[in-house]
């Protein structure tokens, strides 16, 4: 049924994990800078790269047919729509907190470590 | 019409193929149901995590009171120093090596190699579960500093709720993947799928819900805890 596509040679899932370890140590390494626009843009690079591996190869996608591959990849494109409005209102939102009840007052404590 | 122009395995050039595919009047997908069926059952879980992140941006966007630094929070001592996310980096590494002895479980599967498909889905089932011990260490680390679901002494009260659901439903998924992995393996194992034809296509379908584990927290990494 599926046989044809199914049997790749081991190499190059070897190759894709060894490429997810060497971005996860990209992406951890991302902490330890600043933040700014070059972080977010890092986060979400390798962030990224990190799932289209995993989906295009560990899980198969890139073989499968066009049919199923627009099906399962197309909708989730919805969600940026979803995104953008929830940003739009999250700022709104924001905005009138701080218009009605003023800038926070809490003091918060640093995580401590002993 | 001839018949090769039916039939699934004929390539034919992208929009051809999508053209075919869905006006041949018959299964539209040309894989087993199982799998098309786990494709769909993770889009819609795609959807309940891509709620559970949107939502977690929106509380983090519209509060007021300063975020919780998760670099510090996160962080573990060693040698003496605080780490940032130690322990979160360990945790990706032992699911992404997870996702590799998954993805060869699956070829080892289909070469019918009952042995090693086994051990490696144990492997894998164990490195999983090793990640929701960690979870469980962590929930315990942050609980016992005051983190709840209704604030904590870090900042921004939503940082709790966001925290506890978003991990707290991909441990779930995680474990579930864990029984789900070894009840296959098993039956792997002892010849079940060999009385049913020796199709291993089973393997390949528990890999698709493993390696959708391993994506989901790709995303809760980047989202949650490093942006």
């Amino acid at each position: 049924m599926a046989a044809e596509g199914t049997q790749h040679p081991l190499r190059i899932y070897w190759i894709m994990w060894g490429a997810l370890f060497v971005l996860s140590t990209f992406s951890y390494a991302t902490d330890f800078m600043d933040d700014g626009t070059l972080r977010t843009s890092l986060i979400l690079l390798f962030m990224f790269a990190k799932a289209g591996g995993i989906v295009w190869i560990f899980m198969h996608m890139g073989w499968e047919r066009i049919a199923l591959k627009l099906a399962i990849l197309g909708p989730p494109v919805a969600i940026l729509v979803l995104i953008g409005l929830m940003s739009l209102e999250g700022h709104y939102v924001e905005d009138s907190r701080i218009e009605h009840y003023g800038e926070s007052t809490m003091e918060p404590q640093t995580p401590g470590h002993h | 019409m001839s018949e090769a122009v039916l039939e699934h395995g004929a390539e034919a050039p992208g929009k051809q193929a999508l053209i075919e595919d869905w006006s041949r009047d018959k299964q539209v997908f040309g894989v087993p149901w199982g799998k098309a069926m786990m494709w769909i059952f993770l889009l819609s879980d795609t959807f309940i995590f891509s709620c559970f992140l949107v939502g977690y941006m929106m509380v983090r966007i519209s509060t007021t009171d300063p975020w919780p630094n998760p670099s510090e929070v996160f962080a573990l001592e060693a040698f003496g120093y605080p780490v940032p996310l130690l322990l979160i980096a360990i945790m990706t590494f032992v699911l992404i090596t997870s996702s590799g002895t998954m993805a060869l479980a699956v070829n080892m599967g289909y070469r019918k190699d009952r042995k090693k498909t086994f051990w490696l889905m144990v492997a894998t089932a164990a490195l999983g579960a090793t990640f929701v011990g960690m979870q469980a260490f962590e929930w315990t680390k942050l609980i016992m500093e005051g983190v709840r679901p209704w604030g904590n002494p870090f900042g921004a009260a939503q940082f709790g709720s966001s925290f506890f659901m978003i991990t707290g439903f991909h441990g779930m998924h995680v474990s579930a993947g864990v029984i789900y992995l070894l009840v296959v393996a098993f039956r792997v194992r002892n010849g079940f799928y060999e009385k049913r034809g020796g199709n291993y296509e089973i393997v390949e379908i528990a890999g698709l819900y493993w390696h959708f584990v391993d994506l989901v927290w790709v995303f809760i990494f980047a989202f949650f805890y490093l942006w």
